[in-house]
């Protein structure tokens, strides 16, 4: 679980995750929003189905993958959150259907 | 700075860390056309990540060394160089021609010269329970600090070794989050080893910093040292981490697990293109073939900063500028009025370089935090491959990691052998009693980021490739 510090100034971007609305900070990855909502994981593993959360956070590990906005295998760690975005966390190998 | 993009640049540099930033502003300068692609939403690269945008940018909590990351940026701005960020770089051939991504598509262009940095991957940690939620490496806890002001709640434990582990834990320090305790992991025989080169160290700038860093952490925060058989304990979520220190087993309940054992050249773009690599016996790790201006195996290609060799954020960027001359003086020969002097640059280098070798033999990590003993571990993140996987491929004959992705698909996820692939070279160069360079690594080709079908469909096709495929 991460916090954000309270020299960090109000949040203010709103997107949904898996339908639930979280706030964020402009200058976040989807990735660093997601942990600072509280989300524990951010996807299933693709062979055993293991849950799974970022690891690098620079993009290397392809961990963090979720389905953003439609598409799936997107590194959650290099997306900027957008206002209005739809985040599905990753299920297995494919990203869930609609 | 328009961000239009044109076909053809004099310079591209891949990679907006203190090695590309350098580079791309002394060819820029020079009036060369130079354009640097790098996939963060803003320039700095790791060690300035969000130096532009990040929320602690009015405090103290990072440290003074990070400003230099604003610097950089600015001289950039400065020079007339092209910063394009949010940018995937998934190819770039041998005739120099670049394939990226940006904003969800595919574009081609091509450079008369290509710097490569792309600086520096935390390595592998392979240890019981790795892949569990709870578990990251410091780098990533650190970057969610500096990019979203960020910190890890409840028990934090950090464990492993080497100077990120130290800055991140006084940066933790600084704002006002607490650290449960440190599992160290130096092993006490690298003190040995290293103490021959000790006297350079004390020249070194970083000897006071590293000095003061490691006072305050170990005021504050409880250090467990010579700590071995690390694990992470937990079913779906990350419990408690269990590990022995002097000959006692103890275990801690823990929210947050933080791993860290240095950090490596991440060499897949250079891989991909046929940069000739090496094994690096001290750091062990890949590293490019390269001269003193970063030039490769490959003619217009270079490296610059820890992606030609773990070096330091400071001579980072003195490599980045030696590449940058030596294009200068290639393709503007005459046009260097105001680019910095050779000899001043090697100056320059050699100061921030000076006692490297005490660094990367106090902190190099042992065996069993690079080869899992245990055959349990999962090696391939991606695929979740053991390690006992691994080395049963090699009993029935597997020779090398490329061999070993038909075996077992090891290396062939998402990742691209990214987080697994030194651990698998190791480890199969120690089942088979050879040397590191004898088992290879993986043979990569591009696309080395995802990239999707329609991007690549997208792409502008030449007749000579129409005509390759195509029959009448």
């Amino acid at each position: 679980m991460f916090a954000r510090l309270a020299a960090v100034d109000e949040t203010s971007v709103s997107l949904r995750i898996d339908g639930e609305p979280i706030e964020a900070r402009p200058g976040d990855t989807v990735a660093a929003a997601l942990l600072a909502a509280g989300f524990q994981h951010c996807r299933t593993s693709a062979v055993s189905g293991a849950l799974r959360a970022p690891y690098c956070m620079m993009g290397v590990c392809f961990d963090c993958l979720v389905n953003i906005d439609g598409v799936g295998n997107r590194q959650s760690c290099l997306v900027p959150v957008r206002e209005g975005m739809k985040v599905e966390l990753q299920r297995g190998k494919r990203a869930p259907v609609a | 700075m328009s961000n239009a993009l044109k076909t053809r640049y004099d310079v591209a540099v891949i990679g907006a860390g203190p090695a590309g930033l350098a580079a791309a502003a002394v060819t820029a300068r020079a009036g060369l056309e130079t354009i640097v692609l790098d996939e963060n939403p803003s320039p700095g690269g790791q060690v300035y990540r969000a130096v532009t945008t990040s929320p602690l940018h009015a405090t103290k909590v990072l440290g003074d060394d990070y400003r230099r990351g604003l610097d950089l940026v600015r001289e950039l701005e400065r020079s007339g160089a092209q910063l394009v960020s949010a940018t995937t770089v998934w190819s770039v051939s041998r005739e120099l021609e670049v394939g990226i991504s940006r904003h969800g598509r595919a574009q081609l262009l091509s450079a008369r010269r290509i710097v490569l940095a792309t600086g520096a991957l935390e390595r592998p940690f392979p240890i019981p329970g790795w892949t569990l939620p709870g578990v990251m490496t410091v780098g990533a806890a650190q970057t969610l600090l500096k990019s979203s002001g960020l910190v890890p709640q409840g028990s934090v434990v950090l464990a492993g070794l080497g100077p990120l582990l130290w800055l991140y834990a006084a940066q933790l320090l600084n704002a006002g989050a607490s650290i449960n305790a440190i599992l160290e992991t130096t092993p006490r025989r690298n003190l040995l080893s290293a103490v021959p080169y000790a006297p350079a160290f004390l020249l070194s700038p970083y000897f006071s910093k590293g000095l003061a860093l490691l006072a305050r952490v170990r005021r504050r925060v409880r250090i467990l040292p010579g700590a071995t058989r690390i694990a992470a304990v937990g079913d779906s979520q990350i419990q408690a981490v269990r590990f022995v220190a002097r000959g006692r087993e103890i275990r801690l309940p823990v929210d947050n697990l933080l791993l860290h054992q240095g950090v490596a050249p991440n060499v897949n773009l250079a891989m991909s293109i046929g940069v000739e690599h090496r094994w690096d016996a001290l750091q062990l790790c890949w590293r490019p073939i390269a001269d003193e201006f970063g030039r490769t195996s490959i003619p217009g290609i270079a490296v610059a900063g820890d992606g030609a060799g773990i070096c330091g954020a400071w001579a980072a960027e003195q490599r980045g500028r030696l590449a940058g001359l030596r294009i200068v003086n290639d393709l503007a020969g005459g046009r260097v009025a105001e680019a910095p002097s050779e000899q001043s640059l090697r100056q320059s280098l050699r100061r921030w370089q000076i006692g490297r070798g005490f660094l990367d033999r106090l902190y190099q990590p042992a065996a069993q935090f690079r080869v899992p003993e245990d055959d349990a571990v999962i090696v391939c993140r991606c695929e979740e491959v053991t390690a006992g996987q691994v080395r049963h491929a090699v009993r029935i004959g597997c020779e090398g990691p490329n061999q070993l992705k038909s075996f077992l698909r090891c290396g062939m996820g998402p990742c691209q052998g990214r987080l697994c692939g030194l651990t698998v070279t190791e480890l199969m160069a120690a089942e088979r009693r050879v040397a590191p360079q004898a088992v290879g690594y993986y043979r990569l080709r591009p696309p080395v980021k995802p990239i999707t079908l329609a991007e690549l469909a997208s792409l502008p096709r030449s007749d000579a490739a129409e005509s390759a495929v195509v029959r009448e």
